[in-house]
């Protein structure tokens, strides 16, 4: 095992890449549910803000 | 209209495509979960040792499919801009936004696995060659991209500028392709040609392919994810999206269920 992650002393370069590969897809996947929760919530805050401004227009139509 | 056609139409609207996108993502997803497992797995067990390099050549399974993810995903995002510029269609320019981010990510991570393996091979990490100077200019043109695009506060004026700037941009990834052959590089020829039988072990030509794909139908997966997010954004304030976010909401007065508006 050790030697298979020696890579014929290869090793820090092989794993410098495939590490950074990982890091990079983690932290893309980490961004992609916080721009998510970032637009739901902006979102639900707009739909708010309408149902505020509708609300006195649906009492006036009785 | 042809079947085609009326798919095309269909789908152009983001509130039919959400849905639609939304099924997709899993789908996509577990095939590059599968793909990359077994793309690893004959990278590392399967193929062999290079005579040359030792197993320092390994970083090829990630090198090659990373730099040509970070070719073919600006001409998928050019080409989005395109049709964007040219038909003002929504969907188009959000597809464009979306890839942007994972394109920069595989530009950035071929110039990182570059140096990694140009260490041990050339004996530097950087050098200004044709090859890693072009491919430096891609990972600023996404960067630039994106930069424009989050300066201007109005999306549609966002989509033009930024529009342009990726079809502009697009003249570069010949450069990139060819500065092999155009200019004396340190940087290799290409591996795997359409007109000459790969010039490596057939193995790892697999591991190589099957990484490539994994690439693929992440990108895929990230970019639908991502185009979701854009879409909530940016049509919040449409009808269709508070349907969609509260189907407790009584029917509209034509009778149809509220779910049949993203169903549609």
């Amino acid at each position: 095992m050790l030697d298979w992650l020696h890579m014929g002393g290869y090793g820090f370069y092989v794993w410098s890449s495939y590490g950074m590969l990982a890091l990079a897809i983690a932290i893309e996947l980490q961004a992609l549910r916080r721009h998510r929760r970032a637009a739901r919530r902006r979102a639900e805050e707009l739909r708010a803000e309408q149902a505020a401004h509708a609300a006195p227009l649906r009492e006036t139509n009785g | 209209m042809t079947t085609f056609a009326r798919f095309w139409y269909r789908y152009a609207s983001p509130a039919s495509f959400y849905p639609l996108a939304g099924r997709l993502i899993p789908v996509f997803a577990t095939l590059a979960v599968l793909l990359a497992a077994a793309g690893l797995y004959v990278g590392f067990f399967v193929a062999p040792t290079d005579w040359q390099q030792g197993e320092a050549y390994r970083i090829i399974y990630i090198h090659v499919p990373a730099a040509w993810m970070a070719m073919f995903v600006y001409l998928v995002m050019a080409f989005w801009s395109a049709i964007s510029l040219s038909f003002h269609t929504r969907l188009s320019a959000m597809m464009a936004q979306a890839l942007a981010p994972t394109g920069a990510m595989w530009a950035f991570i071929a110039l990182w696995t570059g140096a990694f393996w140009g260490r041990p091979t050339w004996g530097a990490y950087w050098v200004w060659d044709a090859r890693l100077t072009s491919t430096l200019i891609l990972l600023f043109l996404y960067l630039g991209y994106m930069a424009l695009r989050a300066s201007i506060d109005d999306p549609r004026r966002a989509d033009r500028a930024a529009g342009l700037l990726a079809l502009v941009g697009a003249i570069n990834v010949p450069i990139i392709y060819f500065s092999v052959q155009w200019w004396n590089t340190l940087h290799q020829g290409a591996t795997i040609s359409m007109t000459a039988a790969p010039k490596m072990a057939e193995t790892m030509l697999t591991g190589m392919l099957l990484l490539t794909f994994a690439a693929w139908t992440y990108t895929i997966a990230v970019a639908l994810h991502r185009v979701r997010s854009i879409i909530v954004e940016r049509e919040a304030a449409s009808g269709w999206m508070s349907r969609l976010a509260s189907p407790e909401r009584p029917p509209a007065a034509d009778g149809s269920a509220p779910s049949g508006a993203a169903a549609r």
